[in-house]
Protein backbone atom coordinates (compact mmCIF):
# COMPACT_ATOMS: atom_id res chain seq x y z
CA UNK A 1 0.00 0.00 0.00
CA UNK A 2 2.61 2.57 1.03
CA UNK A 3 4.56 1.58 -2.31
CA UNK A 4 1.38 2.68 -4.04
CA UNK A 5 0.80 5.19 -2.60
CA UNK A 6 4.56 6.69 -2.94
CA UNK A 7 4.96 5.91 -6.62
CA UNK A 8 1.42 8.27 -7.56
CA UNK A 9 2.95 10.76 -5.51
CA UNK A 10 5.93 10.73 -7.00
CA UNK A 11 3.87 10.65 -10.71
CA UNK A 12 1.71 13.25 -9.36
CA UNK A 13 5.03 15.83 -9.00
CA UNK A 14 6.81 14.94 -12.20
CA UNK A 15 3.76 14.61 -14.68
CA UNK A 16 1.25 17.85 -14.00
CA UNK A 17 -0.98 16.22 -16.84
CA UNK A 18 -2.16 12.96 -15.58
CA UNK A 19 -3.02 10.52 -18.59
CA UNK A 20 -3.77 7.66 -16.12
CA UNK A 21 -7.58 7.55 -17.23
CA UNK A 22 -6.40 8.30 -20.45
CA UNK A 23 -9.87 8.70 -22.45
CA UNK A 24 -9.61 9.49 -25.64
CA UNK A 25 -10.73 13.31 -25.16
CA UNK A 26 -7.83 13.53 -23.02
CA UNK A 27 -4.93 12.28 -25.58
CA UNK A 28 -5.20 15.23 -27.89
CA UNK A 29 -4.54 17.67 -24.97
CA UNK A 30 -1.30 15.61 -24.03
CA UNK A 31 0.29 15.53 -27.51
CA UNK A 32 0.57 19.35 -27.23
CA UNK A 33 2.96 19.20 -24.10
CA UNK A 34 6.59 18.53 -24.36
CA UNK A 35 7.86 14.71 -24.50
CA UNK A 36 9.16 13.70 -21.63
CA UNK A 37 12.79 11.49 -20.95
CA UNK A 38 12.60 8.62 -18.98
CA UNK A 39 14.19 9.34 -16.25
CA UNK A 40 11.13 11.62 -15.01
CA UNK A 41 9.39 8.20 -14.88
CA UNK A 42 11.76 6.25 -13.55
CA UNK A 43 10.24 3.80 -10.86
CA UNK A 44 13.19 3.37 -8.79
CA UNK A 45 14.37 5.65 -6.19
CA UNK A 46 17.71 6.90 -7.33
CA UNK A 47 17.85 10.71 -8.01
CA UNK A 48 18.68 12.07 -11.24
CA UNK A 49 20.60 15.55 -12.52
CA UNK A 50 21.57 17.97 -15.39
CA UNK A 51 18.30 16.21 -17.20
CA UNK A 52 19.00 12.56 -16.77
CA UNK A 53 22.64 12.66 -17.10
CA UNK A 54 23.75 12.34 -13.45
CA UNK A 55 22.43 9.27 -11.50
CA UNK A 56 22.76 9.10 -7.57
CA UNK A 57 21.23 7.06 -4.62
CA UNK A 58 18.78 9.22 -2.82
CA UNK A 59 20.76 10.03 0.61
CA UNK A 60 23.61 12.12 -0.73
CA UNK A 61 24.84 13.66 2.76
CA UNK A 62 27.56 11.30 3.00
CA UNK A 63 28.95 11.94 -0.59
CA UNK A 64 28.88 15.92 0.17
CA UNK A 65 31.00 14.79 3.25
CA UNK A 66 33.40 12.59 1.00
CA UNK A 67 33.58 15.31 -1.34
CA UNK A 68 34.09 18.37 1.46
CA UNK A 69 37.34 16.01 3.53
CA UNK A 70 38.76 15.60 0.00
CA UNK A 71 38.61 18.96 -0.94
CA UNK A 72 39.55 20.94 1.98
CA UNK A 73 42.33 18.38 2.64
CA UNK A 74 43.94 18.88 -0.44
CA UNK A 75 43.20 22.77 -0.40
CA UNK A 76 45.14 23.22 2.63
CA UNK A 77 48.13 20.90 1.37
CA UNK A 78 48.57 22.63 -1.88
CA UNK A 79 47.98 25.96 -0.01
CA UNK A 80 50.07 25.63 3.14
CA UNK A 81 52.34 22.59 2.66
CA UNK A 82 53.30 22.72 -1.25
CA UNK A 83 55.01 25.99 -1.28
CA UNK A 84 57.85 25.39 1.63
CA UNK A 85 58.32 21.89 0.26
CA UNK A 86 58.37 23.11 -3.13
CA UNK A 87 61.25 25.01 -2.06
CA UNK A 88 62.97 22.93 0.07
CA UNK A 89 62.89 19.78 -1.77
CA UNK A 90 61.66 19.93 -5.02
CA UNK A 91 58.20 20.89 -7.53
CA UNK A 92 57.75 17.27 -8.39
CA UNK A 93 55.96 17.26 -5.28
CA UNK A 94 53.10 19.71 -5.71
CA UNK A 95 52.79 18.30 -9.37
CA UNK A 96 52.40 14.44 -8.41
CA UNK A 97 50.47 15.42 -5.41
CA UNK A 98 48.20 17.59 -8.30
CA UNK A 99 47.94 14.45 -10.36
CA UNK A 100 47.14 12.34 -7.80
CA UNK A 101 44.17 14.82 -6.68
CA UNK A 102 43.11 14.79 -9.87
CA UNK A 103 42.52 11.25 -10.29
CA UNK A 104 40.71 10.83 -7.01
CA UNK A 105 38.34 13.49 -8.04
CA UNK A 106 37.88 12.03 -11.41
CA UNK A 107 37.18 8.73 -10.49
CA UNK A 108 35.08 9.64 -7.38
CA UNK A 109 32.60 11.44 -9.43
CA UNK A 110 32.50 9.05 -12.37
CA UNK A 111 31.93 6.38 -9.72
CA UNK A 112 29.14 8.63 -8.11
CA UNK A 113 27.86 10.03 -11.16
CA UNK A 114 27.33 6.87 -13.41
CA UNK A 115 24.83 4.35 -13.30
CA UNK A 116 26.23 1.17 -11.82
CA UNK A 117 24.21 -1.94 -14.07
CA UNK A 118 20.37 -0.80 -13.30
CA UNK A 119 18.39 -3.62 -14.69
CA UNK A 120 15.25 -1.88 -16.05
CA UNK A 121 11.72 -3.38 -14.66
CA UNK A 122 9.88 -6.05 -16.76
CA UNK A 123 7.27 -4.91 -19.13
CA UNK A 124 3.95 -5.62 -18.03
CA UNK A 125 3.29 -8.22 -20.46
CA UNK A 126 7.43 -10.24 -20.03
CA UNK A 127 5.40 -10.06 -15.74
CA UNK A 128 2.42 -11.68 -17.48
CA UNK A 129 4.46 -14.07 -18.76
CA UNK A 130 6.55 -15.29 -16.30
CA UNK A 131 3.85 -15.15 -14.12
CA UNK A 132 1.63 -17.64 -16.49
CA UNK A 133 4.78 -19.75 -16.59
CA UNK A 134 5.49 -19.94 -13.03
CA UNK A 135 2.19 -20.98 -12.46
CA UNK A 136 2.00 -23.74 -14.56
CA UNK A 137 5.55 -24.82 -12.67
CA UNK A 138 3.58 -24.74 -9.45
CA UNK A 139 0.45 -26.01 -10.49
CA UNK A 140 -1.27 -23.90 -7.88
CA UNK A 141 -3.30 -20.46 -8.09
CA UNK A 142 -2.99 -19.92 -4.46
CA UNK A 143 -3.29 -16.24 -3.20
CA UNK A 144 0.28 -16.55 -1.39
CA UNK A 145 3.08 -17.80 -3.59
CA UNK A 146 5.90 -19.94 -2.63
CA UNK A 147 9.47 -18.18 -2.82
CA UNK A 148 10.31 -18.10 -6.26
CA UNK A 149 13.81 -19.40 -7.49
CA UNK A 150 15.04 -21.06 -10.49
CA UNK A 151 18.02 -23.15 -10.79
CA UNK A 152 21.06 -23.22 -13.38
CA UNK A 153 24.12 -24.40 -13.57
CA UNK A 154 27.51 -22.10 -14.52
CA UNK A 155 30.37 -24.36 -15.65
CA UNK A 156 29.60 -26.92 -13.06
CA UNK A 157 28.42 -25.18 -10.18
CA UNK A 158 24.36 -25.06 -9.31
CA UNK A 159 23.40 -21.38 -9.15
CA UNK A 160 19.91 -20.13 -7.44
CA UNK A 161 18.26 -17.85 -9.39
CA UNK A 162 15.88 -15.45 -7.38
CA UNK A 163 12.76 -13.57 -8.73
CA UNK A 164 12.47 -10.09 -7.41
CA UNK A 165 9.05 -9.11 -6.37
CA UNK A 166 9.80 -5.99 -7.11
CA UNK A 167 11.34 -5.69 -10.77
CA UNK A 168 9.46 -8.48 -11.45
CA UNK A 169 12.35 -10.30 -12.91
CA UNK A 170 14.51 -13.44 -12.57
CA UNK A 171 17.56 -11.81 -11.33
CA UNK A 172 20.53 -12.53 -13.29
CA UNK A 173 23.34 -14.71 -11.51
CA UNK A 174 25.62 -12.06 -9.48
CA UNK A 175 22.41 -9.43 -9.58
CA UNK A 176 21.25 -7.55 -6.17
CA UNK A 177 17.93 -5.79 -5.46
CA UNK A 178 19.53 -2.56 -3.79
CA UNK A 179 16.41 -1.57 -0.65
CA UNK A 180 18.18 1.96 -0.75
CA UNK A 181 17.47 2.24 -4.47
CA UNK A 182 15.17 -0.18 -4.80
CA UNK A 183 16.38 -1.11 -7.99
CA UNK A 184 18.24 -4.21 -8.99
CA UNK A 185 21.94 -4.21 -10.18
CA UNK A 186 23.76 -6.50 -12.30
CA UNK A 187 27.15 -8.05 -10.67
CA UNK A 188 26.07 -5.56 -7.05
CA UNK A 189 28.94 -5.26 -5.03
CA UNK A 190 27.43 -2.97 -2.69
CA UNK A 191 25.51 -0.02 -1.58
CA UNK A 192 28.39 3.10 -0.74
CA UNK A 193 27.06 5.99 0.84
CA UNK A 194 30.37 7.70 1.04
CA UNK A 195 30.07 7.56 -2.67
CA UNK A 196 26.26 8.14 -2.75
CA UNK A 197 26.00 5.08 -4.98
CA UNK A 198 25.47 1.52 -5.18
CA UNK A 199 28.83 -0.01 -6.79
CA UNK A 200 27.86 -2.59 -9.38
CA UNK A 201 29.13 -3.81 -12.67
CA UNK A 202 29.16 -0.71 -14.28
CA UNK A 203 31.19 1.69 -11.83
CA UNK A 204 33.21 -1.02 -9.80
CA UNK A 205 36.37 -0.05 -11.74
CA UNK A 206 36.03 3.59 -11.22
CA UNK A 207 35.23 2.44 -7.55
CA UNK A 208 38.12 0.68 -7.05
CA UNK A 209 40.40 2.83 -8.68
CA UNK A 210 38.81 5.73 -6.66
CA UNK A 211 39.62 3.98 -3.43
CA UNK A 212 43.42 3.10 -4.51
CA UNK A 213 44.46 6.36 -5.49
CA UNK A 214 42.92 7.71 -2.46
CA UNK A 215 45.09 5.37 -0.13
CA UNK A 216 48.24 6.40 -2.20
CA UNK A 217 46.70 10.79 -1.86
CA UNK A 218 45.79 10.01 1.91
CA UNK A 219 49.20 8.73 2.34
CA UNK A 220 50.84 10.77 0.17
CA UNK A 221 49.49 14.14 2.22
CA UNK A 222 50.37 12.25 5.07
CA UNK A 223 53.88 11.77 4.94
CA UNK A 224 54.65 14.87 3.03
CA UNK A 225 53.02 16.57 6.21
CA UNK A 226 54.84 15.48 8.42
CA UNK A 227 58.19 15.82 6.43
CA UNK A 228 57.46 19.51 6.11
CA UNK A 229 56.70 19.74 10.42
CA UNK A 230 59.99 18.08 10.96
CA UNK A 231 62.19 20.28 8.75
CA UNK A 232 60.33 23.23 10.30
CA UNK A 233 60.67 22.54 14.06
CA UNK A 234 64.12 21.73 12.86
CA UNK A 235 64.64 25.27 12.05
CA UNK A 236 62.27 26.89 14.60
CA UNK A 237 61.99 24.12 16.96
CA UNK A 238 58.65 21.63 17.41
CA UNK A 239 55.91 23.72 18.81
CA UNK A 240 56.99 26.97 16.51
CA UNK A 241 56.62 24.84 13.37
CA UNK A 242 52.89 24.15 14.56
CA UNK A 243 52.58 27.63 15.32
CA UNK A 244 53.68 28.06 11.92
CA UNK A 245 51.66 26.05 10.01
CA UNK A 246 48.83 24.84 11.97
CA UNK A 247 46.53 23.70 8.87
CA UNK A 248 49.44 20.72 9.29
CA UNK A 249 47.72 19.64 12.14
CA UNK A 250 44.27 19.25 10.72
CA UNK A 251 45.73 17.57 7.48
CA UNK A 252 47.81 15.26 9.81
CA UNK A 253 44.29 14.29 11.85
CA UNK A 254 42.02 13.37 8.81
CA UNK A 255 44.74 11.67 7.07
CA UNK A 256 45.37 9.52 10.12
CA UNK A 257 42.03 8.58 11.02
CA UNK A 258 41.58 7.63 7.54
CA UNK A 259 44.17 6.08 6.11
CA UNK A 260 43.44 2.60 8.07
CA UNK A 261 39.78 2.19 6.23
CA UNK A 262 40.80 3.14 3.17
CA UNK A 263 43.71 1.10 2.93
CA UNK A 264 42.08 -1.66 4.47
CA UNK A 265 39.78 -0.98 2.08
CA UNK A 266 42.02 -1.18 -0.79
CA UNK A 267 43.66 -4.25 0.49
CA UNK A 268 39.72 -6.28 0.59
CA UNK A 269 39.23 -4.90 -2.97
CA UNK A 270 42.17 -6.34 -4.33
CA UNK A 271 41.42 -9.45 -2.92
CA UNK A 272 37.73 -9.72 -4.24
CA UNK A 273 39.17 -8.64 -7.51
CA UNK A 274 41.73 -11.14 -7.83
CA UNK A 275 39.31 -13.72 -6.60
CA UNK A 276 36.37 -12.36 -8.94
CA UNK A 277 34.06 -12.43 -6.03
CA UNK A 278 31.78 -9.39 -5.01
CA UNK A 279 31.71 -7.53 -1.49
CA UNK A 280 28.17 -9.42 -1.51
CA UNK A 281 29.20 -13.44 -2.22
CA UNK A 282 31.98 -12.66 0.27
CA UNK A 283 30.06 -11.49 2.70
CA UNK A 284 27.34 -14.11 2.21
CA UNK A 285 30.22 -17.15 2.00
CA UNK A 286 28.59 -17.79 -1.38
CA UNK A 287 31.90 -19.62 -2.34
CA UNK A 288 33.94 -20.58 0.30
CA UNK A 289 35.13 -23.95 0.69
CA UNK A 290 33.61 -23.71 4.27
CA UNK A 291 29.88 -24.89 2.57
CA UNK A 292 31.11 -28.00 0.67
CA UNK A 293 33.98 -29.81 -0.53
CA UNK A 294 33.21 -29.04 -4.18
CA UNK A 295 31.99 -25.29 -3.83
CA UNK A 296 34.06 -23.10 -6.15
CA UNK A 297 33.97 -19.74 -7.70
CA UNK A 298 32.31 -20.65 -11.36
CA UNK A 299 33.15 -17.27 -12.19
CA UNK A 300 36.73 -16.93 -11.25
CA UNK A 301 38.67 -17.65 -14.54
CA UNK A 302 41.29 -19.66 -13.23
CA UNK A 303 44.33 -16.83 -12.61
CA UNK A 304 44.81 -14.06 -10.63
CA UNK A 305 46.11 -11.60 -13.57
CA UNK A 306 42.85 -12.83 -15.77
CA UNK A 307 40.88 -12.13 -12.99
CA UNK A 308 41.94 -8.69 -12.67
CA UNK A 309 42.21 -7.48 -15.77
CA UNK A 310 38.64 -8.62 -16.93
CA UNK A 311 37.66 -6.46 -13.62
CA UNK A 312 39.45 -3.76 -14.82
CA UNK A 313 40.19 -3.80 -18.46
CA UNK A 314 37.32 -5.71 -19.56
CA UNK A 315 34.85 -3.72 -21.58
CA UNK A 316 32.43 -1.78 -20.38
CA UNK A 317 28.78 -2.22 -21.03
CA UNK A 318 26.43 0.19 -22.14
CA UNK A 319 23.54 1.50 -19.67
CA UNK A 320 20.33 -0.31 -19.94
CA UNK A 321 17.77 2.20 -18.75
CA UNK A 322 18.23 4.59 -21.38
CA UNK A 323 17.60 7.51 -19.22
CA UNK A 324 17.81 10.23 -21.61
CA UNK A 325 15.44 8.82 -24.37
CA UNK A 326 11.97 10.01 -25.09
CA UNK A 327 8.98 7.85 -23.81
CA UNK A 328 7.27 6.31 -26.54
CA UNK A 329 3.86 6.97 -26.81
CA UNK A 330 2.75 4.44 -29.40
CA UNK A 331 4.09 1.03 -28.02
CA UNK A 332 1.50 -1.90 -28.26
CA UNK A 333 0.08 -3.41 -25.72
CA UNK A 334 -1.35 -7.05 -25.21
CA UNK A 335 -5.23 -7.68 -24.17
CA UNK A 336 -5.97 -5.74 -21.13
CA UNK A 337 -4.56 -7.00 -17.54
CA UNK A 338 -6.71 -9.72 -15.59
CA UNK A 339 -7.74 -7.14 -13.27
CA UNK A 340 -9.89 -5.49 -15.75
CA UNK A 341 -8.41 -2.21 -16.19
CA UNK A 342 -8.50 -1.28 -19.87
CA UNK A 343 -5.33 1.00 -20.77
CA UNK A 344 -6.69 3.00 -24.00
CA UNK A 345 -3.60 4.47 -25.92
CA UNK A 346 -1.97 4.52 -22.14
CA UNK A 347 2.42 4.83 -22.81
CA UNK A 348 4.39 1.68 -21.71
CA UNK A 349 5.84 3.83 -18.53
CA UNK A 350 2.48 4.49 -17.79
CA UNK A 351 1.72 0.74 -17.91
CA UNK A 352 3.94 0.24 -15.15
CA UNK A 353 3.15 2.39 -12.67
CA UNK A 354 -0.64 1.50 -13.64
CA UNK A 355 0.19 -2.00 -12.72
CA UNK A 356 2.39 -0.91 -9.74
CA UNK A 357 -0.47 0.78 -8.13
CA UNK A 358 -3.35 -1.76 -8.83
CA UNK A 359 -0.95 -4.50 -8.43
CA UNK A 360 0.46 -2.78 -4.95
CA UNK A 361 -1.62 -5.43 -2.70
CA UNK A 362 0.27 -8.34 -4.22
CA UNK A 363 3.30 -6.29 -3.51
CA UNK A 364 2.60 -5.79 -0.02
CA UNK A 365 1.36 -9.27 0.04
CA UNK A 366 4.44 -10.47 -0.65
CA UNK A 367 6.52 -7.75 1.25
CA UNK A 368 7.49 -10.39 3.72
CA UNK A 369 9.46 -12.44 0.98
CA UNK A 370 11.47 -9.26 -0.05
CA UNK A 371 12.34 -8.91 3.65
CA UNK A 372 15.28 -11.59 3.05
CA UNK A 373 16.84 -10.03 -0.01
CA UNK A 374 17.84 -6.96 2.08
CA UNK A 375 20.36 -9.25 4.09
CA UNK A 376 22.93 -9.37 1.57
CA UNK A 377 23.45 -5.75 1.10
CA UNK A 378 26.44 -4.28 2.91
CA UNK A 379 24.45 -2.56 5.71
CA UNK A 380 26.28 1.82 5.45
CA UNK A 381 28.79 2.51 8.19
CA UNK A 382 26.88 5.57 8.58
CA UNK A 383 23.43 4.32 8.34
CA UNK A 384 21.28 7.49 7.71
CA UNK A 385 18.82 4.79 7.10
CA UNK A 386 15.34 5.09 8.53
CA UNK A 387 13.52 3.64 5.17
CA UNK A 388 12.31 6.41 3.13
CA UNK A 389 8.94 4.46 2.37
CA UNK A 390 5.97 6.77 3.50
CA UNK A 391 7.94 10.01 2.19
CA UNK A 392 7.16 11.46 -0.99
CA UNK A 393 9.63 13.86 -2.18
CA UNK B 1 13.69 -0.41 -48.94
CA UNK B 2 11.41 2.57 -48.28
CA UNK B 3 8.77 0.02 -49.20
CA UNK B 4 9.60 -2.22 -46.52
CA UNK B 5 9.73 -0.40 -44.33
CA UNK B 6 6.22 0.68 -44.95
CA UNK B 7 5.27 -2.88 -44.27
CA UNK B 8 7.00 -2.83 -41.43
CA UNK B 9 5.02 0.45 -40.33
CA UNK B 10 1.95 -1.32 -41.72
CA UNK B 11 2.44 -4.47 -39.57
CA UNK B 12 2.66 -2.51 -36.36
CA UNK B 13 -0.06 -0.27 -36.51
CA UNK B 14 -3.24 -1.73 -38.25
CA UNK B 15 -2.30 -5.56 -37.96
CA UNK B 16 -3.74 -6.69 -34.91
CA UNK B 17 -1.29 -8.45 -31.84
CA UNK B 18 -2.05 -12.03 -31.32
CA UNK B 19 0.79 -12.79 -28.42
CA UNK B 20 4.45 -11.53 -27.52
CA UNK B 21 6.85 -14.69 -26.53
CA UNK B 22 9.75 -13.90 -24.72
CA UNK B 23 13.31 -15.84 -25.56
CA UNK B 24 15.33 -15.76 -22.25
CA UNK B 25 18.51 -15.26 -21.40
CA UNK B 26 20.90 -18.70 -21.27
CA UNK B 27 23.20 -18.19 -17.76
CA UNK B 28 24.72 -21.63 -18.24
CA UNK B 29 27.68 -19.78 -19.38
CA UNK B 30 28.03 -17.33 -16.56
CA UNK B 31 26.67 -14.09 -16.83
CA UNK B 32 27.95 -13.06 -20.60
CA UNK B 33 24.69 -12.49 -22.38
CA UNK B 34 23.42 -14.96 -24.19
CA UNK B 35 20.31 -16.23 -25.22
CA UNK B 36 18.47 -19.76 -24.89
CA UNK B 37 18.30 -21.24 -28.69
CA UNK B 38 14.86 -23.29 -27.80
CA UNK B 39 12.33 -23.56 -30.03
CA UNK B 40 8.94 -22.06 -28.36
CA UNK B 41 6.17 -23.63 -29.58
CA UNK B 42 3.96 -21.00 -30.30
CA UNK B 43 6.23 -20.34 -33.40
CA UNK B 44 5.83 -23.61 -35.05
CA UNK B 45 3.24 -22.56 -37.22
CA UNK B 46 4.98 -19.43 -38.48
CA UNK B 47 8.56 -20.03 -39.14
CA UNK B 48 11.39 -22.66 -39.66
CA UNK B 49 13.30 -23.37 -36.72
CA UNK B 50 16.42 -23.98 -38.52
CA UNK B 51 15.81 -19.86 -39.44
CA UNK B 52 14.75 -19.13 -36.12
CA UNK B 53 18.09 -21.12 -34.85
CA UNK B 54 20.36 -19.04 -37.00
CA UNK B 55 19.03 -15.56 -35.83
CA UNK B 56 19.49 -16.03 -32.30
CA UNK B 57 22.79 -18.11 -32.92
CA UNK B 58 24.26 -15.08 -34.73
CA UNK B 59 22.73 -12.48 -31.93
CA UNK B 60 24.19 -14.60 -29.60
CA UNK B 61 27.91 -14.34 -31.53
CA UNK B 62 27.54 -10.86 -31.46
CA UNK B 63 27.22 -10.07 -27.94
CA UNK B 64 29.68 -12.87 -27.70
CA UNK B 65 32.18 -10.53 -29.43
CA UNK B 66 30.98 -7.55 -27.52
CA UNK B 67 31.99 -8.92 -24.29
CA UNK B 68 34.92 -10.62 -25.51
CA UNK B 69 38.02 -9.86 -23.36
CA UNK B 70 41.27 -10.24 -24.73
CA UNK B 71 43.97 -8.15 -26.37
CA UNK B 72 41.87 -5.61 -27.80
CA UNK B 73 39.70 -4.88 -24.97
CA UNK B 74 42.62 -4.71 -22.66
CA UNK B 75 44.04 -2.10 -24.90
CA UNK B 76 40.54 0.02 -25.38
CA UNK B 77 40.79 0.09 -21.63
CA UNK B 78 43.89 0.84 -20.63
CA UNK B 79 43.33 3.57 -23.11
CA UNK B 80 40.75 4.72 -21.77
CA UNK B 81 41.67 4.98 -18.06
CA UNK B 82 45.10 6.46 -19.09
CA UNK B 83 43.11 9.68 -21.04
CA UNK B 84 40.64 9.63 -17.96
CA UNK B 85 38.09 8.34 -19.89
CA UNK B 86 37.54 11.40 -21.58
CA UNK B 87 38.49 9.46 -24.68
CA UNK B 88 34.93 8.54 -24.47
CA UNK B 89 33.39 11.81 -25.82
CA UNK B 90 34.82 11.27 -29.31
CA UNK B 91 35.37 7.34 -29.54
CA UNK B 92 32.27 4.47 -29.25
CA UNK B 93 33.11 2.15 -26.91
CA UNK B 94 33.96 -1.53 -28.75
CA UNK B 95 30.39 -2.34 -27.07
CA UNK B 96 28.28 0.02 -28.57
CA UNK B 97 29.77 -0.42 -31.98
CA UNK B 98 28.90 -3.92 -31.56
CA UNK B 99 25.38 -2.84 -30.56
CA UNK B 100 24.88 -0.60 -33.48
CA UNK B 101 25.30 -3.72 -35.94
CA UNK B 102 22.87 -5.76 -33.59
CA UNK B 103 20.62 -3.42 -34.41
CA UNK B 104 21.01 -3.25 -38.30
CA UNK B 105 21.22 -6.98 -38.55
CA UNK B 106 17.61 -7.07 -36.27
CA UNK B 107 16.09 -4.60 -38.77
CA UNK B 108 17.29 -6.73 -41.84
CA UNK B 109 16.14 -10.22 -40.22
CA UNK B 110 12.36 -8.65 -39.52
CA UNK B 111 12.85 -6.98 -42.86
CA UNK B 112 13.68 -10.04 -44.71
CA UNK B 113 12.50 -13.36 -42.97
CA UNK B 114 9.88 -12.12 -39.85
CA UNK B 115 7.60 -9.47 -40.93
CA UNK B 116 6.46 -11.74 -43.90
CA UNK B 117 5.85 -14.09 -41.63
CA UNK B 118 3.69 -11.97 -39.16
CA UNK B 119 6.50 -11.64 -36.62
CA UNK B 120 8.37 -9.04 -35.75
CA UNK B 121 11.70 -9.02 -33.14
CA UNK B 122 12.37 -6.78 -30.79
CA UNK B 123 15.88 -5.56 -29.85
CA UNK B 124 16.62 -7.33 -26.61
CA UNK B 125 18.36 -3.66 -25.47
CA UNK B 126 15.34 -1.89 -25.43
CA UNK B 127 14.18 -4.78 -22.76
CA UNK B 128 17.39 -4.22 -20.57
CA UNK B 129 18.79 -7.36 -22.39
CA UNK B 130 16.61 -9.23 -20.35
CA UNK B 131 14.79 -10.99 -23.38
CA UNK B 132 14.49 -11.12 -26.96
CA UNK B 133 10.55 -10.33 -27.46
CA UNK B 134 8.97 -11.44 -30.34
CA UNK B 135 5.36 -10.39 -31.48
CA UNK B 136 2.92 -12.51 -33.31
CA UNK B 137 0.85 -11.23 -35.75
CA UNK B 138 -3.03 -12.39 -37.03
CA UNK B 139 -2.97 -14.28 -40.11
CA UNK B 140 -3.19 -12.10 -43.22
CA UNK B 141 -6.14 -15.35 -44.12
CA UNK B 142 -7.80 -15.11 -40.88
CA UNK B 143 -11.04 -13.47 -40.21
CA UNK B 144 -10.02 -11.62 -36.98
CA UNK B 145 -8.80 -7.93 -38.27
CA UNK B 146 -10.01 -8.39 -42.14
CA UNK B 147 -9.80 -4.18 -42.46
CA UNK B 148 -6.26 -5.09 -40.63
CA UNK B 149 -5.42 -6.92 -43.09
CA UNK B 150 -6.84 -5.28 -46.21
CA UNK B 151 -4.69 -2.55 -45.31
CA UNK B 152 -1.65 -4.83 -45.28
CA UNK B 153 -2.41 -5.96 -48.44
CA UNK B 154 -3.27 -2.66 -49.89
CA UNK B 155 0.35 -1.62 -49.64
CA UNK B 156 1.67 -4.77 -50.67
CA UNK B 157 -0.07 -4.17 -53.98
CA UNK B 158 1.98 -0.49 -54.12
Amino acid sequence: MHLGVSESMRECEYSQISTRSSTPMETPYKKRTSRKRKWESFPGRSKFYCDGRIMMARQTGVFCLTLVLILVTSGLFFTFDCPFLALQLTTAIPVIGGVLFLFVLGTLLRTSFSDPGVLPRATPDEAADLERQIDVANGSTGYRPPPRTKEVVINGQTVKLKYCFTCKIFRPPRASHCSLCDNCVERFDHHCPWVGNCVGRRNYRFFYMFILSLSFLTIFIFAFVITHIILRSHRNGFLNALKDSPASVLEVVVCFFSVWSIVGLSGFHTYLISSNQTTNEDIKGSWSSKRGKDNYNPYSHGNIFTNCCSALCGPLPPSLIDRRGFIQSDTLQLAPPTNGITMYGATQSQQSHMVSETGSESVTKTSAFRAPNSFCRLPPPLSSSSRPVNQSF
Amino acid sequence: PAETFHNLQELRHSASLANKIFIQRDYSEGTTCKFQTKFPSELESRIEWTLFEDTVKTLNNYYAEAEKIGGQSYLEGCLACATAYLIFLCMETRYEKVLKKIAKYIQEQNEKIYAPRGLLITDPIERGMRVIEICIYEDRGSSGSSSGSSSVSGSTAR
